[in-house]
């Protein structure tokens, strides 16, 4: 009997992750109103929830997909991989409005740029004070400071070692998950009340996961103008961290 | 039909990324650049276009709708398949990194920010949700 249903819910992967969601999703909402008077959000909760999961999915299997490598859970990984995420990120653009977007062109462009070099620097200096001194894991540990995609693509174009590579995706990792866990409660500090504000942020905050989750967790409607400008984030920091930014690194440390 | 609306979307999607992979290969970033940005930008310019022509009906709206509003749920399965632990072990490098990165951008972002005049463009605060800001 009990073999029966996990056969189903094995079966049916990607239905399974809708009711396990949204139950996380309704146990969250719970939470939100009855533990904290509605001051934490209900997104915010389900996304530490979902955290924790994956904490509890990789000590389970000792994999590197969280819940999504246990096998009932697998269609989580579906669900929540890059093909919908991508596909729900692009569908929020519905709502953006044009006029607002347009004004904060040049400020998103600027936020860009300091949200690859800031994190870079901050990350190499960091690298540089635990003692490595090469260039090569200095911009790969850097990089990893922008976007855990930026790190391993950085190191594997330049050729770190393995464990330099899981250390910027380490960095990387834990980025996205403080700017999903912190951006709410910051919020007011931030400034992030505005489709511009929401822009700059994504600019500097740099990660497509952190700072969706990060947004829909403060405010929905500011999702979207976020995630335009985020999602150029990575593509520039793969493009300047295995150029000039390694370069830089290596004039510099020689 | 909601179809047509989820086709919309699909087809921004798709064009987007793989615009987004074939500028990546013009400018040898080996990764896609912006794909999902151009895809919203087309999705963006595509309502814009079809509201003027009349072609887009609440129920073509829905299809599209519908996705937007997954979007937390989506949001929630994506934490759920972190490699939490890998960060967790990443040791002082990867936590100093990763902290100091987080809080020199936050205080940039509040800087920034605190220039802004808000009157007039502050979204209206969001109370509980109403079928028209789940939209």
């Amino acid at each position: 009997m009990l073999e029966l249903l996990e056969g189903t819910a094995r079966h049916n992967g990607l239905v399974t992750a809708f009711a396990l969601v949204g139950l996380v999703m309704l146990i969250s909402m719970k939470l939100s109103r009855h533990l904290t008077m509605g001051r934490v959000h209900g997104s915010a909760i389900a996304i530490v929830i979902g955290l924790g999961l994956a904490y509890w999915g990789g000590v389970q299997t000792g994999g590197t997909k969280g819940l999504a490598d246990v096998s009932l859970f697998a269609g989580v990984g579906l669900m929540g991989g890059a093909m919908l995420r991508d596909f729900a990120i692009v569908a929020t653009a519905f709502e953006v409005q044009v006029v607002e977007a347009k004004k904060a062109g040049m400020v998103g462009v600027a936020a860009l740029l300091l949200g690859t070099f800031l994190p870079f620097i901050v990350g190499a200096g960091v690298a540089y004070a635990f003692g490595y001194r090469d260039a090569v894991s200095i911009t790969t540990i850097g990089a990893g400071a922008v976007t855990y995609i930026v790190g391993p693509v950085t190191g594997a174009a330049i050729g770190a070692t393995s464990d330099v590579m899981a250390l910027s995706i380490a960095a990387g990792l834990i980025k996205a998950i403080l700017v999903m866990v912190a951006t709410p409660a910051a919020a007011k500090f931030l400034g992030l009340r505005t489709p511009r504000s929401a822009m700059v942020f994504g600019g500097l905050a740099g990660t497509v996961s952190g700072v969706s989750a990060g947004l829909a967790a403060t405010d929905r409607r500011l999702v979207p103008y976020g995630a335009l400008v985020a999602t150029f984030h990575t593509g520039l920091g793969c493009l300047l961290g295995p150029s000039l930014l390694f370069f830089a690194t290596r004039a510099i440390v020689g | 039909m909601i179809i047509y609306g989820t086709a919309l979307l699909a087809i921004c999607h798709l064009l987007g990324i793989f615009l987004g992979d074939l500028l990546g290969t013009l400018i040898g970033a080996k990764t896609n650049v912006g794909g999902v940005g151009i895809a919203m930008i087309l999705l963006i310019c595509a309502r814009l276009w079809m509201h003027k022509k009349g072609w887009m009906p609440e129920q073509t709206e829905m299809g599209v709708a519908f996705w937007g509003a997954m979007y937390i749920p989506v949001v929630v399965a994506m934490a759920a398949q972190q490699n939490v632990l890998t960060a967790l072990r990443g040791g002082p490098v990867a936590l100093l990194a990763a902290v100091g990165s987080v809080v020199v951008c936050a205080c940039v972002i509040a800087l920034i920010n605190r220039g802004e005049k808000v009157e007039g463009t502050a979204l209206p605060p969001l109370e509980v949700p109403t079928p028209a800001t789940v939209r």
